[in-house]
């Protein structure tokens, strides 16, 4: 969709990801069929190195500032460098299910 | 019923916040309760603190919309976790820094925990 192509553009000129996933997890959650309001990105970058984690994720934030002010309500964000990436294999976290949530 | 403001206009529920972040070590704003989550990325953070055997204090910002709408940090989603009056992260990072160990430490730090 719309959404998901505006983020993956934005990421990559960001961050010039070895690794880049945007995945659409809006199926899983209490929005309407169609939705772009959940996401889970996966940023492997070497963009990342000696950056705290929680910078990482604010980075991300503030380069989707847009989404996030718009249709975006939640995003997951998985952001390594890509030694941390090789250690964790590649294995990424599910996402916690949904509990019905709120229009908020 | 009285109009909907963004809290922009009214600073008194930033101060609100601001004292709550103060005067509680563990806070985690969130939607719903610690005891009835009703968002999955909120719930597991309350889980995180469980397990880790600390009090904290849960913020429902869906009781809210003046905190849900506004922005009382620079942070555009929630849950929102804040110890010893420093934001942490979210649902990620929260779980993360609970896997690493780092999360016991901060709570040590807070003194919430031994």
């Amino acid at each position: 969709g719309p959404v998901a192509a505006s983020i993956t553009a934005k990421l990559e000129a960001a961050f010039k990801p070895d690794v880049l996933d945007v995945v659409n997890e809006s199926a899983s959650h209490n929005v309407p069929r169609g939705s772009e309001s959940h996401f889970k990105v996966v940023l492997v970058a070497h963009a990342f190195a000696s950056v705290p984690l929680l910078e990482r994720h604010r980075l991300v934030n503030e380069a989707l500032a847009d989404e996030l002010k718009g249709p975006v309500h939640a995003l997951s964000i998985v952001a390594k460098t890509p030694a941390q990436w090789a250690k964790a294999s590649g294995a990424v976290p599910p996402s916690p299910p949904c509990l019905g949530g709120s229009k908020a | 019923m009285p109009q909907r403001k963004k809290f922009a206009a009214d600073g008194n529920v930033k101060d609100q916040i601001q004292k709550e972040i103060e005067a509680n070590p563990v806070v985690v704003f969130m939607k719903g309760v610690p005891s009835a989550p009703m968002c999955g990325f909120s719930k597991q953070v309350v889980e995180v603190l469980k397990t880790q055997g600390v009090p904290f204090k849960g913020i429902n910002v869906l009781a809210d919309p003046d905190v849900r709408e506004g922005e009382f940090s620079n942070w555009p989603t929630v849950p929102q976790l804040y110890i010893g009056g420093e934001f942490i992260g979210g649902c990620d990072i929260t779980v993360e820094l609970h896997q690493s160990g780092e999360l016991a430490e901060e709570l040590r730090k807070a003194g919430v925990k031994d």
